[in-house]
């Protein structure tokens, strides 16, 4: 495609606007987490590392943060899981409402979090309570559960397509167990994929917050809770700053990890 | 004994019947191939020789013993198929030690039988490069040493020489031979050339349709087609029927001649016009519009450089001698008992 000067000027202008309404705001609150001027006055005119050291005393932004990890790395794991589970059943097997379980598993992360915010509230009050599971970390593990799972289940199942099953024919005429197949073939020609979607994954559940609301039981405080929670408390402002700070960073290097990998990969895993 | 047996074998995908019912007996050491138009079924009775597939019906016996039921891991085969299917994340060497490795053979053995194996291609010095990194040919003679180094009973190919071009092609059919007389395995290959089945096989056997339509050694099955169909898939073939039979040669049926055995003769012979002359290198093909009404294709070696194509439009006798004129049998169904 062609474009002329002045449309290719245009579309320059709108990434650069674009690109500094995303990360501008990013850079300031990365800033202002060194700011040594408690109302954030701008140019900063001395740098401090105070509100981290003021963040990492308060008990409730280091129990918030305790939290997200734990709840990311347990959606993680079950999205880790039943993401390759399904990807396998998808790609390998024809069987009776295929494309539909498909179209199921990817839906979540199409549906506005408030719906499925609802819905899991609603299930949790009307079966859940009943069975004697209130909410709790669980359930908002769960919650972030039904959206993890496409990515691992979206980044596996590209990368089967591409290998198809010529590769684990080869293993096993040469000899090789169901067991060794997996084990030398098809785990390591998967691997990236899988450790793309995990990293997706933990950083989606890392900063969620609409599913969370609905899910968390009273007790159970995520990293954004907290600072949506703090965030109109005047003396609280540094350290949610600095907590924010930590939120890009956790978040930021988990897409960046999963875009290398996923990336060179890519071309060169087709002999 | 018998390398390979397959006894009534028959495959259905759904409603598509891809192999018909297939009897047929491999010796050991034999180099057999399978030759056959794309969809005839020739990679599917490789697939259930390898164990791949599960035949709708019939047996596969492999040195005398019933394997149809046995996963392919079970099975004394090998198999180089035709995209080669190398381990792109394993070197080369990795690649070929791999049937070892997974049978426990120790890490000293191992590292020997593979490096013989790459010998054996002329790949010795390719170890530690990964397979993205080699031509096509040198692929597809990674993916022949690590069948090899197993040392199977049998050894099957998939159109392995499919990809590459014309020369290294060549090369590597001569390549192939040597090493097949040199391990003495038996090699099950399968081709749709059929100057490659012929030129490398002890035995052909000519698909159509999921059945096995004939078997025998080359010069049998060009000689001596046993259908129409094999008489005009092996090598170009005149075939001539009905009226136009009776007019060449005096009498019913179904007769060939083949386009080299055809010479142009100035006095005696059947009456045509040149239509067509296509200088083809070493030979010239001549297509000649019979006053008897057939087409037929005249082939002449270019012994006095080229003929140029002031033949065309010309009028021409063509003759050839009766031992030449191959009798097809009429209707004859294939061997399936059926
Ligand atoms: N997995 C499959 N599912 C459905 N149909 C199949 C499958 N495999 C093969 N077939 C069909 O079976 C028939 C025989 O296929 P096969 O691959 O054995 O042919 P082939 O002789 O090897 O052809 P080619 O020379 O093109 O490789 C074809 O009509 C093909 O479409
Ligand atoms: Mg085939």
């Amino acid at each position: 495609m062609t474009l002329s000067g002045s449309a290719r000027w245009a579309l320059r202008l709108f990434m650069a606007v674009g690109l500094t309404f995303i990360y501008v705001p990013l850079l300031l609150v990365l800033v202002n987490s060194f700011n040594g001027d408690r109302t954030f006055a701008w140019p900063p005119r001395d740098l401090t590392t105070r509100w981290w050291s003021a963040a990492w005393e308060n008990e409730g932004a280091r129990q918030a943060l305790l939290t997200s990890v734990q709840a990311g790395l347990a959606a993680t794991a079950i999205a880790l899981v039943l993401g390759t589970l399904v990807a396998f059943a998808v790609q390998r097997f024809a069987f009776f409402g295929r494309d539909t379980l498909s179209l199921l598993i990817v839906l979540p992360i199409a549906l506005p979090g408030i719906v499925t915010g609802i819905a899991l509230d609603s299930a949790w009050r009307s079966v859940m309570g009943d069975l004697g599971i209130g909410k709790g970390l669980f359930s908002v593990v769960v919650g972030h559960a039904t959206f993890c799972v496409v990515t691992v289940y979206n980044n596996v199942l590209a990368r089967l397509r591409r290998t198809g099953t010529n590769l684990e024919d080869a293993s096993a005429d040469l000899g090789a167990s169901g067991f060794q197949t997996f084990r030398y073939v098809t785990f390591p020609l998967i691997r990236s994929a899988l450790l793309a979607g995990g990293l997706l994954a933990f950083a989606l559940s890392f900063d969620e917050i609409i599913v969370t609301t609905f899910t968390a039981g009273p007790g159970v405080t995520t990293l954004p809770i907290w600072i949506f929670n703090n965030l109109f408390r005047p003396n609280q402002a540094p350290v949610v700053n600095v907590v924010a700070a930590v939120l890009i960073v956790l978040s930021v290097v988990p897409v960046w990890l999963a875009q290398r990998l996923a990336g060179p990969e890519a071309g060169a895993s087709r002999t | 004994m018998n390398a390979i047996k397959l006894t009534g074998l028959r495959k259905s995908f759904g409603t598509v019947e891809a192999v018909a019912g297939v009897d047929l007996e491999i010796a050991d050491g034999e180099f057999f191939s399978m030759l056959g138009p794309s969809g005839s079924g020739k990679t599917t009775v490789l697939r259930m020789i390898a164990g791949f597939e599960l035949p709708t019906a019939g047996t596969v016996e492999l040195g005398g013993r019933d394997v149809t039921r046995l996963a392919p891991f079970e099975r004394d085969v090998n198999t180089v198929f035709q995209d080669y299917a190398l381990f792109p994340h394993l070197s080369v060497q990795e690649n070929v030690e791999y049937g070892l490795k997974v049978r426990k053979v120790p890490r000293k053995e191992r590292r020997e039988r593979a490096e013989q194996a790459l010998a054996s291609v002329r790949l010795t010095d390719f170890g530690r490069r990964r397979p993205a990194a080699m031509s096509g040919g040198q692929r597809q003679r990674v993916a022949l040493a690590r069948a090899l180094v197993n040392r199977p009973k049998v050894l099957l190919l998939d159109e392995p020489l499919g990809a590459l071009d014309l020369k290294l092609r060549e090369q590597m059919q001569v390549e192939l031979k040597a090493i097949q007389r040199e391990v003495g395995i038996t090699f099950v290959f399968v081709t749709h050339d059929q100057d490659e089945a012929l030129t490398m096989s002890d035995r052909v056997a000519v698909f159509d349709g999921g059945k096995i339509v004939q078997v025998g050694s080359p010069e049998e099955v060009y000689e001596r087609p046993a259908s129409a169909f094999v008489a005009g898939f092996v090598g170009t073939s005149n075939v001539f029927t009905g009226e136009v039979a009776k007019a060449l040669f005096d009498r019913a049926g179904t007769f060939s001649v083949r386009p080299e055995k055809i010479a142009f003769d100035g006095d005696a012979g059947a009456p045509g016009v040149v239509a067509e002359v296509i200088y083809a290198g070493a030979v010239t093909r001549y297509v000649v519009d019979l006053e008897a009404g057939a087409r037929v294709v005249v082939v002449e070696q270019n012994r006095h450089g080229s003929p140029g194509t002031g033949l065309r439009g010309q009028r021409v006798r063509l003759s050839w001698h009766d031992e030449h004129v191959i009798e097809i049998p009429e209707r004859k169904e294939p061997s399936d008992g059926a």
